[in-house]
């Protein structure tokens, strides 16, 4: 059985888990299995339905109290008592913030390995076998698992999310057993981010800037292109970030974040290495650089050379008019 | 406050990486290698926390005699004490090796820590794993990916950083955190702290001292197979005026990439 961990934020389940578990389900047939959902936390019972359409077809539902607020240890204590209780073969957590957070912790109690941030899937003679970008994308490895169950978390925006209509399951309820004592290290408060921007990792399109954008207020003028854009997010370069015109939330490459969304607009960005290697993997780059020798432009699948405060506003005007089409 | 601070040596970010394919590893001829980035904000963090209260910093690292060259870098940033871990098995990208060699030592060879500060990920591995294994080994609360921290008495409040929003999470000493670029600015060495490091010794543990055998460690994961991504080539590059490169760029969208 593969066993897939959704992430609940805001009361809502999380792209990148249905996203994970469309995932179990395609490598679950291949090799006959079932694919088991978990909701963990306090008043999630009624998400369940949604996780049938996507491929559960039974949701343990574990609840308690002081669950509410998310920890490492006690949310890794009541998994850990799943896991023990159901046996899965093979355990899927999205690699999101929380992912990140609490698969090793569980991994470190199983005492199994885990593959993080894995990119590809897939079984050969019966045994999975999964590829993780290793060095920010310059190098994939892949990885073979020798000790169950199998543990990965899956990069966000890369397996396709797939539902079907009138899917069945059933909803287990488990009881928790975990104690206050086990519950360290809690989130008490969730500060929000500015405005209601999706963040770079979880965003299909990502219009990113660099030096070339030259100061705070001009990102102003790429946060409207993602207004005009759908499921996009703004991106940056160190150099951006370093200079204080945008958060850190923002930044992409190698000590950033590393994403492969759909679509990757670069304005005023060199192309340094240490970028590349974050975005390297996206399906389509766009490269908007004044510098015709610009290393981005070896990468890009379009690009414009020429000042970008020039293109951006016939290019706002293109698009909105292709959109409202 | 006895702070411990993991650190990594990594090949230097520039670095291009080439495969060797028999091995399944990186090719390391070549490269510079350098303390891992997260952990300097984890060294620098150790550091301030020390101004500020007093205390003592440890530098610990798992792997070979090179690792000595990032140890001595922390003592010269202002580290009081370094130790190896001295652990010749390569790269293995498998964390629970390295956690589990972390954890015995903390259990073992360093008494009462109140603080156990990391990189939010190794550059390379970037597997975001050892503090959160760490932590669980020694039942401690942890807090990952922290850009702000706070240690009053034996409490502490960090702030993590999450999709688009931070988490505010309180916990009590001794605990595992681990930062993210945001926390601090690292500083650099001065020439005192250079030549104070040069005389300080760096002390060694092999498994034999930590009581722990290659069977207790053998990896969980296994690369079978490594390879380069697959390249780009550059596409279609165009020099028009704005509005005509504009019309270009959303064409190439709408008929090429079918985005919009
Ligand atoms: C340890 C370490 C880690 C790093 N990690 C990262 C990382 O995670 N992410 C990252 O991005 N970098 C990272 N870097 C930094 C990296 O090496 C580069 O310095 C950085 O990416 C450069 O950013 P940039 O392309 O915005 O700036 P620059 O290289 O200065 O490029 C600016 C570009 O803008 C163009 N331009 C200027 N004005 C205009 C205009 N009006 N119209 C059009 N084009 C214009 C210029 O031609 C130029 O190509 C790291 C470096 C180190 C040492
Ligand atoms: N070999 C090592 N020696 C000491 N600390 C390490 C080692 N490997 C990883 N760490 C610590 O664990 C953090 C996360 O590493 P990783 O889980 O490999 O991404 C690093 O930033 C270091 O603080």
């Amino acid at each position: 059985m593969f066993l897939v961990y959704t992430e609940v934020r805001d009361g809502k389940i999380k792209k990148s888990s249905l996203e994970a578990l469309s995932e179990a389900r395609r490598r679950a047939q291949e090799r006959d299995e079932e694919v088991h959902g978990v909701l963990l936390g306090h008043n999630v019972e009624e998400l369940a339905s949604q996780l049938y359409s996507y491929g559960a077809s039974q949701v343990y539902v574990l609840e308690n109290s002081l669950l509410q607020g998310y920890s490492s240890s006690g949310y890794a204590q009541a998994l850990h008592s799943l896991v023990e209780e159901v046996n899965p073969e093979v355990i899927f957590f999205s690699a999101t913030a929380m992912g990140q957070d609490l698969a090793p912790r569980l991994a470190a109690k199983l005492g199994v390995g885990l593959a993080s941030d894995c990119t590809q899937i897939s079984i050969k003679d019966g045994a999975m076998e999964v590829v993780r970008p290793i060095f920010a994308g310059k190098a994939l490895a892949t990885v073979h698992f020798k000790s169950s169950p199998q543990m990965a978390t899956l990069r966000p925006n890369v397996f396709p999310a797939e539902s079907s209509d009138n899917a069945q399951g059933e909803t287990v309820k488990k009881e928790v057993v975990v104690s206050e004592e086990q519950v360290k290290g809690q989130v008490e408060e969730v500060l929000k981010g500015k405005g209601t921007e999706i963040d770079v990792s979880e965003a299909e399109i990502v219009v990113s800037g660099g030096r070339g954008m030259k100061a705070t207020e001009n990102f102003d003028v790429l946060r409207e292109l993602t207004q005009i854009l759908p499921h996009s997010a703004l991106g940056a370069s160190r150099a951006a970030v370093d200079a204080g015109w945008i958060d850190h939330q923002h930044q992409v490459g190698q000590t950033g974040k590393t994403i492969s969304p759909v679509l990757y607009m670069a304005f005023g960005i060199s192309g340094a290495i240490q970028h590349l290697a974050g975005m390297s993997s996206s399906k389509y780059i766009i490269a908007v650089n004044k510098d015709p020798e610009a290393p981005i432009f070896k990468v890009a699948d379009f690009g414009v050379v020429g000042d970008l405060f020039e293109l951006i506003p016939p290019l706002k005007e293109e698009l909105k008019k292709q959109l409202s089409e | 406050m006895n702070i411990l601070v993991f650190v990594k040596r990594v090949p230097d970010t520039e670095s291009k990486i080439r495969i060797d394919q028999q091995s399944n590893s990186i090719i390391k001829e070549g490269l510079n290698f350098i303390i891992s980035p997260y952990d300097e904000y984890a060294m620098e963090e150790a550091l301030r926390l020390k101004e500020a209260q007093g205390g003592k910093v440890t530098a610990v690292s798992v792997g070979t005699k090179e690792n000595q060259v990032i140890l001595k870098k922390c003592l010269a940033m202002g580290a009081d004490e370094a130790t190896l871990i001295k652990d010749d098995a390569g790269e293995t990208y498998d964390s629970l090796r390295v956690a589990k060699l972390l954890a015995q030592a903390v259990k073992q060879k360093f008494t009462e820590p109140h603080l156990l500060l990391f990189g939010k990920q190794s550059v390379g591995a970037d597997n975001a794993q050892v503090p959160s294994m760490v932590a669980e080994l020694l039942g401690m609360p942890q807090a990952n990916v922290v850009t702000k921290l706070e240690i009053e008495g034996n409490k502490g409040t960090a702030y993590r950083e999450i999709e688009g929003a931070s988490e505010k999470v309180s916990f009590s000493l001794p605990a595992v955190v681990s930062a993210q670029k945001g926390l601090n600015e690292p500083r650099y060495e001065t020439l005192k702290g250079i030549m104070m490091a040069k005389r300080k010794q760096i002390p060694e543990l092999s498994l034999q001292d930590l009581g722990m055998k290659e069977e207790d460690l053998s990896p969980q994961l296994e690369v079978v197979r490594m390879d380069a991504p697959p390249p780009r080539k550059a596409g279609k590059v165009v020099e028009d005026e704005p509005p005509q490169a504009a019309k270009k760029l959303v064409e190439f969208l709408c008929q090429e990439a079918k985005i919009i």
